[in-house]
């Protein structure tokens, strides 16, 4: 195989994951903030607590996936409408479930994240308490 | 106090052993739609191509189940389930589409390459009825009975193993 055709390969596999991208323009509300500063800091708030569905580690107020712009046009053109941000998270929620949002929920499956470290800290600070005790 | 050791060190190998477990189980990294049982939102979506008409959520609940596949011309995986969407639909199966961030000279020249096995083709351009049905990728398709709830959701290309399990659920939909 020549230099060349080993070169025009390499090329083709950086050119496959820019191809995966689509080329419209981002959403009306992706990239632009609400004139009202009040609402807009309302929609930034509650978009850095939502997760980018794309980019699962990131929240949509990081991400420049078209999917994030996409989901902070929703959030900005909700909030701009009259929502309340929890509204609009709980929107998110009945579509993608918990996943989709970084904020901490006390629920069925998540309670014992909430209880266990202050079950353990109970059970230092007994430890704690009968070795003073003995110490005596 | 000997016993209270044995048990925090027993404690401790359960933990361990719960992450040994965890760590080797495959970790599904797909995010399910909670839609499923639910009617689709209500949308109204101009046509994507000339050659089809749009697609509005009054058409998937004129009594007829359907596959509803959400894709795009730019997503890969999209060209490799093509073969697969046209024999579900030789097996009788009306599939319609909605085309995510897309140009219509795009989806044209893609239905063109790959074949265009869609009655009916949506055009989608800030992903919100992807975003309003739970989707979080291209593609996916749905399963939507006659009355217009969403009665299933595969994630990803379809490949020849899934076809029996779509048809399926398309038939449990009343097709």
């Amino acid at each position: 195989m020549s230099v060349r055709l080993i070169l025009a390969a390499l090329l083709l596999v950086f050119a496959g994951p820019v191809a995966a991208q689509d080329t419209l323009p981002p959403a009306p509300y992706a990239y632009r903030q609400l004139d009202d500063p009040a609402l807009e800091a309302k929609a930034q708030a509650l978009m850095e607590t939502l997760r980018c569905l794309k980019c699962q580690s990131q929240s949509i107020a990081d991400s420049d996936a078209p999917m994030a712009g996409d989901m902070r046009h929703q959030v900005r053109t909700r909030i701009a409408a009259g929502e309340d941000p929890e509204q609009v998270r709980a929107w998110l929620i009945e579509r993608y479930g918990d996943y989709v949002s970084y904020k901490p929920e006390i629920s069925a499956t998540t309670w014992p994240l909430f209880a266990i470290p202050v079950a353990l800290l109970a059970l230092a600070v007994l430890i704690i308490v009968r070795r003073l005790r003995k110490a005596k | 106090m000997t016993w209270l050791r044995w048990v925090l060190l027993a404690l401790v190998a359960a933990l361990f052993g719960l992450f040994a477990w965890q760590l080797s189980q495959p970790k599904d990294e797909f995010v399910h739609s909670a839609m499923i049982g639910e009617p689709i939102p209500e949308f109204d979506l101009p046509a994507a191509v000339t050659e089809r008409p749009g697609l509005s959520s009054a058409n998937l609940a004129d009594g007829q189940p359907k596959l509803l596949n959400i894709f795009a011309s730019w997503c890969v995986p999209c060209r490799a389930e093509a073969p697969q969407l046209a024999q579900l639909e030789a097996s009788g199966a009306n599939i319609v589409a909605v085309a995510i961030r897309d140009r219509p000279e795009d989806v044209a020249a893609f239905l063109e390459a790959y074949g265009n096995p869609f009655s009916r083709i949506g055009k989608d351009d800030i992903s919100a009825v992807q975003l309003s049905i739970g989707s979080s990728g291209v593609p996916e398709t749905f399963v939507i009975d006659g009355q217009g709830v969403i009665r299933y959701q595969h994630i990803g290309d379809i490949r020849d193993s899934d076809i029996p399990k779509l048809l399926e659920e398309l038939r449990k939909a009343g097709a």
